[in-house]
């Protein structure tokens, strides 16, 4: 396992001008991120549909490099996402999967069969052609070009440390500095696309 | 055969509303009421298919593809709409989405007394998401199709058509 602030950090020097969608790495990557506005952290919209709305993000825009950092969670959720994005099979998606085996933001639950599953095989027999897995950070560090710089879909799980909240929602500190209507405003006007 | 012909929803008609509103991608999940726009919308080059394998995913997908500034279409049944409660309301509603979702509404009966539960709670969970919606049952209700568009974009919501009929064949 490693950190994932550690792996963002890493994964900025080769960011180029991607549009990325944090996900649930959004607390970490906006003090790491040197683009915001090319930045997506829409928070927790509704649980399972990042990897779906990265999709229809990449295909509604080929011409951007569409970075996501899913979570384990997340995927499970909606495993049916992946056969979907394998057939769409966008080139310009990057689908990083965060896997720290548990429910996090509700206190640490363990997600279902969570030490023993193989999500880069999932997304392989999904049809993702090229899937990759990394438990600690060197691997990664040696392959993050290579995976960059190859056509999507590509999936990438990794196994990060878990960032465990205990405290009741209404007392959490929002890490968020824009609005979701900023968020997006900001990114179409990154794209070229009008907000009609 | 005039007569058999208004009392229907014909594909055809259905696929030039789309067209007509601009509609450049089809998020999808097959259902009977919805059935027969399969054929004619695989074969139409301006329009992208997307299969989803389960109704919650085709809101998150609707999200993304109109940041990107593309027009989507969501195609499921109401039982699926039912079962997207929370895509809708994050993905959709809350990300001020103007999009067209078109329903099958399985289990209508024009005349109120159904035995198909999902008919019963269809226009219920509408009403509880405040979703505006639009019945269409055959061609000369297709305008509502495009008053749908108009209000989605006006609004940037969600808006509803109703589709209260099933497969009779091409014309």
């Amino acid at each position: 396992m490693f950190q994932t602030a550690d792996m963002l950090n890493i994964f900025q020097k080769y960011r180029g001008d991607a549009v990325v969608i944090p996900g649930r790495g959004g607390r970490h990557w906006i003090d790491i991120s040197t683009n915001e506005k090319r930045d997506i952290p829409l928070g927790d919209p509704a649980m399972g549909g990042h990897a779906s709305f990265g999709m229809g993000l990449a295909l509604a825009q080929p011409d951007q490099k569409v970075v996501l950092f899913d979570s384990e969670g997340d995927v499970l959720m909606n495993l049916g996402a992946l056969v979907t994005i394998a057939e769409k099979a966008p080139e310009n998606f990057y689908h990083f999967m965060l896997d720290n085996e548990c429910y996090a933001t509700t206190g640490g639950q363990p997600v279902p069969n969570a030490q023993n599953v193989a999500y880069d095989v999932i997304a392989k027999g999904a049809g993702y052609t090229k899937t990759y897995a990394f438990d600690n950070l060197e691997d990664f560090s040696n392959n993050i070009e290579e995976i960059l710089s190859q056509p999507g879909p590509v999936f990438v799980a990794m196994k990060v440390f878990p960032h465990i909240e205990n405290e009741p929602i209404g007392a959490r500190r929002r890490w968020q500095t824009r609005s979701r209507d900023q968020v997006i405003e900001d990114v179409q006007q990154q794209m070229g696309v009008s907000s009609s | 055969m005039a007569q058999v012909e208004s009392a229907n929803l014909n594909p055809e008609t259905v696929l030039a509303e789309m067209k007509k509103n601009g509609v450049t991608h089809v998020v999808w999940l097959p259902d009977s009421e919805t059935n027969w726009l399969y054929m004619l919308m695989k074969n139409d080059p301006e329009l992208d298919l997307i299969p989803v394998s389960r109704e919650g995913q085709a809101f998150s997908v609707a999200a993304g593809l109109s940041v990107g500034g593309k027009n989507p279409i969501i195609l499921i049944q109401n039982t699926g709409m039912m079962e997207s409660g929370d895509s809708l309301r994050g993905w959709c509603l809350g990300m001020n989405i103007p999009v067209v979702m078109m329903v099958g509404y399985r289990g209508y009966t024009r005349h109120g007394v159904n035995s198909d539960t999902a008919a019963t709670y269809t226009e219920r969970f509408l009403n509880a998401f405040g979703i505006q919606y639009y019945l269409v049952e055959n061609d000369s209700d297709a305008e509502r199709i495009s008053v749908a568009f108009e209000e989605a974009q006006a609004t940037k919501r969600p808006v509803a058509i109703l589709v209260g009929d099933e497969y009779h064949g091409f014309h």
